[in-house]
């Protein structure tokens, strides 16, 4: 079965930075969001968290493209990763998790995974 | 002798470029020149008009600047529509006056077709031409949730994307059969459709509108012939241009069947004292509508009003390549095959999405015209056969298939002839790069000031490279190094880019002169080079996604992703009540607490969000910004000299705190050091640093160019015994040489043993003035400490840059969960091992 899922509104239009990243905070935690006005798509979700260091710091990076492909790098210790597939372009084996974004009129939602929360309930 | 006059009609691309050309000859001397523009703005990159949408200004597409307007002494008058010409008398008819002419320029570019549609006046039908057009389709489009584009052509698609970056559902109707009907065959065609509705913009072709009515799902509904309609909230007409001779025409001019106003080869109208250039003008029944033929006319006329009448215009190439929604197209030539006997050579891999087709003579030795979509790496190759008429070789496909599969590889520049075309907008060919290089240009950047080749619409940009590059190297030139794979240039020659042509965006210098959207390498440099030139704040909404995360939130990232805050304390010096502040607000928000290296303190541990209220408070007490982040001078270190101590022969605190406020807040290429001994016992450690001041009995010296850190080096003595003012005037000038010549975080030490000549030279240019550019390099420093802010004041006090400190931007009173605290030594410091 697909994991249930649902958009979650996470800030406006407003709030994003051309050519730059903002974080927001979701059920599925920390999440930064890129806005490159000058590609398409313009809109980019990735966790915050920078798994070298497990900082969350990811959406503070300085983003661009290598070969053509959207990154950001980490401004910690300046690797970068794919905006798109969430891969780390220096070490393959190291991927940070991405989310569909969708712009919904003055919305920025993202796809995230619904916390179950039937048990607590019960 | 009395002075004549020039009037120019239509202030557009063609229009501009040719007061450049006309303004630098030797008859401008005898003309007052008039220009009219019906629009508002200044002159402007109409080609890369569509990055309005991405958020390039006015000023970033402008092609020259009112400034210069006026220094060529041209009188501008814009948002003027010239309403008629009274050839009898010579003379012009604005609403607002008339004006005597005695030559006349017509540059009025053209205007967009509509349709004649039913209700094709409705408010949401818009074109696509020019700024305010954009504005209007901007405003449509909020509200708006689908939009449509009437014409599959080049400017049909660019619009196209628009609508899709405005956020709305795009959709593409064309008359014919496929897209791009004039620069595309059938299977190319197909090829660049598939791509683009595989991008999410729907493609309608062989439909023909009949009406415009109201919608009932949205705002409007376009009835086809063949009975389907569309449903749309706006519609963008891109059905082709039409020459804008109106003028021409009431005045009695020749026109053309189909418009256009006629021309010679010295773009003369049938009035002798009336010429046309641009996209208005008609030459052999042939409208040209792309910037490059435009801009040949422009020369060719400035020629013939210096009375050259060797210089003609006899025609141009119309080859294209353009990227439209990612996708490469290419067409060159004679893609259709229309010359007699032509025949194809194909190549179609369906899935790679890559389509080329080559034309080729009756006997195959030459190539006629070629056809790209998906992939565009052959196009320059092509290019150079095709215009330059090389013979091509035996097994002519090899030139379109994959190398994998046998292809050849791309044309070296060796085998272009010395005529060859390399820049087709500024009209620049082989020979002409070898001759500027032979001149004593040695690198790129040179090259271009000097023959401006790709500098109109950059298409040529890697070809110039490649040709650059190999006749150096054949010159035994070691070729500069990139700085990285947006820009070819090193860091001094992105400087002197940036300088020379007023460049203020990083969008702009890319556009220009890079290709991509930068990387953490080049954005940094040039933001760098942008606060070093023109100290704007760097929160300034452009510069904000080309710095470090240290720069853009002016404070230093430690390991958790906390902050590190270090006022300036200049030259070390601080009151009791000042310092008692610094306790207090490292009390209150629990910062770790360090006295550091350069005689200031640097409070640990500020989250994101802390960091304006701690500035504020900081700032309240008289504190400005330490710079710590930045590339740019950290701290002036001092003694306590002649004040309290009893060698001290000058006084060292007063001298560090004047420089340290005279140089705070520079950008340079890495950081910078100074220190200030007030005498020779040397306690400052000045010769440690990039500049260190020792007094002397009478004044100071000066050594240079010295640093600490992973490889120390001792500075070296400079100069002697200099006056206060002395000092400052000669620093000045080595700290602007060194922003302006050095590598990307080149430390000065590094830069001087690189300077060819050394310390010699460097000696040479500040202290003697051998390059005669000591004013400038002072007038420049000056400029920037009389622009001087204190970042963190202008940030505080401005509400949208301080939404840039919000840790996450929904929601304020979350903390970041991974910053976990200890107490160590009675003071909070992070938990080694995160989470
Ligand atoms: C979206 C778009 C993309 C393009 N892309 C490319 C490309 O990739 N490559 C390429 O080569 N070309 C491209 N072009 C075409 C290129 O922009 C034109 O070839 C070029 O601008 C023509 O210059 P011009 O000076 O002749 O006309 P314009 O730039 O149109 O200037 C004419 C000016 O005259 C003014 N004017 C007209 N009548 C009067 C009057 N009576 N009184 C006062 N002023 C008047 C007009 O308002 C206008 O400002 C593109 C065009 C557009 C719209
Ligand atoms: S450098 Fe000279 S003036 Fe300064 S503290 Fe040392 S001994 Fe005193
Ligand atoms: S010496 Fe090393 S550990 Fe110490 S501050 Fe500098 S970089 Fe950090
Ligand atoms: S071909 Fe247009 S800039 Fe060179």
């Amino acid at each position: 079965m697909k994991p249930r899922t649902r958009w979650e509104a996470v800030c406006t239009v407003d709030d994003l930075v051309p050519e730059s990243g903002i974080a927001v905070w979701t059920e599925d935690g920390p999440v930064a969001v890129f806005y490159l006005p000058h590609r398409l798509p313009a809109l980019f979700a990735i966790s915050h968290t920078d798994p070298f260091s497990g900082a969350n710091v990811l959406a503070r990076g300085i983003t661009g493209d290598l070969k053509r492909e959207p990154v950001v790098a980490s401004p910690l210790y300046k690797q970068h990763f794919s905006l798109r597939t969430g891969v780390c372009l220096e070490d393959e084996s190291v991927r940070v998790k991405t989310y569909p974004v969708l712009l919904d009129g003055n919305q920025i939602r993202l796809e995230v995974p619904e916390i179950r929360r039937d048990s607590i309930a019960a | 002798m009395s002075t004549k006059t020039l009037i120019v009609v239509g202030n557009g691309m063609v229009g501009h470029h040719f007061l450049e050309q006309f303004c630098a000859s030797p008859a401008a001397a005898d003309f007052q020149i008039i220009v009219f523009g019906e629009e508002k703005q200044l002159a402007y990159d109409r080609v890369h008009l569509s990055e309005y949408f991405g958020g390039s200004t006015h000023a970033d597409l402008a092609m020259g600047t009112v400034e210069w307007y006026s220094e060529q002494g041209i009188q501008l008058h814009l948002n003027e529509q010239v309403t008629g010409i009274d050839r009898d008398n010579q003379v012009l008819e604005t609403p607002r006056g008339s004006y005597r002419y005695d030559e006349l320029v017509l540059a009025t570019g053209s205007y967009p077709f509509v349709p004649p549609i039913q209700g094709n006046d409705h408010p949401h039908c818009l074109v696509y031409r020019t700024l305010d057009d954009l504005d209007a389709i901007r405003a449509s489009a909020s509200g708006a949730r689908t939009g449509v584009v009437v014409g599959g052509g080049l400017l049909g698609l660019e619009a196209a994307n628009a609508l899709k970056c405005l956020g709305l559902e795009a959709h593409v109707v064309e008359f014919a059969p496929r897209l791009m009907p004039v620069q595309l065959d059938t299977d190319g065609g197909a090829l660049l459709r598939h791509k683009i509705e595989e991008l999410g913009v729907q493609v309608h072709t062989e439909k023909a509108t009949t009406d415009i009515t109201e919608g009932e799902d949205a705002r409007l509904r376009m009835n086809f012939s063949d009975q389907s309609f569309l449903e749309t909230d706006l519609i963008v007409f891109s059905a082709g241009i039409r020459p804008q001779d109106a003028l021409a025409r009431a005045s009695g001019l020749a026109i053309g069947e189909r418009g256009g106003i006629v021309i010679d080869n010295h773009c003369a109208t049938s009035d002798p004292h009336i010429h046309a250039i641009g996209e208005c003008a008609l030459w052999e029944q042939k409208i040209f509508g792309l910037v490059a033929p435009g801009y040949t006319m422009a020369r060719t006329l400035s020629a013939a009003l210096n009375g050259d009448r060797e210089s003609a215009f006899t025609g141009a190439d119309m080859s294209t390549k353009l990227k439209l929604l990612g996708v490469d197209v290419g067409s060159i030539g004679d893609a259709h095959a229309q010359t007699p006997g032509a025949r194809n050579i194909r190549f179609n891999d369906e899935q790679a999405g890559h389509y080329r087709r080559m034309v080729i003579s009756e006997d195959g030795k030459t190539l006629l015209g070629a056809i790209l979509v998906g992939d565009n790496s052959h196009y320059d190759t092509l290019l150079q056969y095709a215009l330059n008429g090389i013979t091509l070789p035996e097994n002519p496909e090899t030139l379109i298939l994959p190398e994998s599969q046998g292809g050849a590889p791309a044309l070296g520049p060796d085998a272009l002839p010395e005529t060859a075309s390399i820049c087709s907008c500024h009209n620049v060919t082989k020979g002409d790069i070898c001759t500027a290089i032979d001149a004593g240009c040695s690198d790129l950047g040179s090259v271009k000031a000097e023959t401006k080749a790709s500098t109109g619409c950059g298409g040529c940009t890697a070809l110039l490279k490649n040709v650059v590059d190999c006749e150096l190297e054949k010159r035994g030139v070691e070729v500069s190094k990139d700085l990285c794979e947006h820009f070819p240039y090193s860091r001094q020659e992105l400087f002197h880019l940036v300088k020379v042509n007023g460049i203020r965006t990083f969008r702009t210098l890319i556009r220009q002169h890079g290709t991509g959207q930068g990387c953490d390498i080049c954005k940094p440099v040039v933001g760098s080079i942008l606060a070093s030139c023109w100290n704007e704040h760097i929160l300034a909404t452009d510069h904000v996604p080309l710095q470090d995360t240290n720069d853009t939130f002016m404070a230093n990232m430690q390991k958790n992703g906390t902050y590190s805050i270090v006022p300036r304390i200049p030259g070390g010096e601080i009151t009791p009540d000042k310092l008692i502040v610094l306790g207090q607000v490292a009390k209150e928000y629990d910062l770790y607490t360090k006295i550091t290296g350069g005689q200031r303190v640097d409070l640990f541990g500020a989250t994101l969000s802390q960091l304006p209220e701690i500035w504020e408070k900081l700032i309240a007490a008289g504190f400005e910004t330490g710079h710590a982040y930045g590339k740019s001078l950290r701290t002036v270190k001092s003694c306590v000299g002649s004040t309290w101590c009893r060698y001290g022969v000058q006084d060292s605190v007063g001298m560090a705190i004047r420089l340290e406020d005279r140089y705070k807040g520079l950008r340079a290429p890495h950081k910078v050091k100074m220190a200030v001994s007030g005498c020779t016992r040397e306690c400052a450690e000045a010769q440690s640093k990039d500049f260190g001041v020792i007094a002397t009995e009478n004044g100071w010296n000066l050594y240079v160019c010295g640093n600490g850190g992973m490889r120390p080096r001792h500075a070296d003595l400079f100069a002697t015994d200099l006056s206060d003012e002395e000092l400052i005037r000669t620093i000045d000038r080595v700290v602007m040489f060194y922003v302006r010549t050095a590598d990307r975080l080149q430390r000065t030490s590094v830069w001087m043993e690189n300077l060819e000549g050394g310390l010699d030279y460097l000696k040479q240019v500040v202290l003697e003035d051998s390059l005669g550019i000591g004013a400038e390099l002072e007038e420049h420093m000056e400029g920037i400490v009389d622009t001087y802010q204190c970042e963190w004041k202008t940030a505080v006090e401005d509400p949208e840059k301080r939404k840039r400190f919000r840790e996450f931007v929904n929601a304020p009173s979350q903390t970041d969960p991974v910053q976990e605290w200890t107490v160590e030594r009675g003071q909070r410091r992070p938990v080694l091992e995160s989470a």
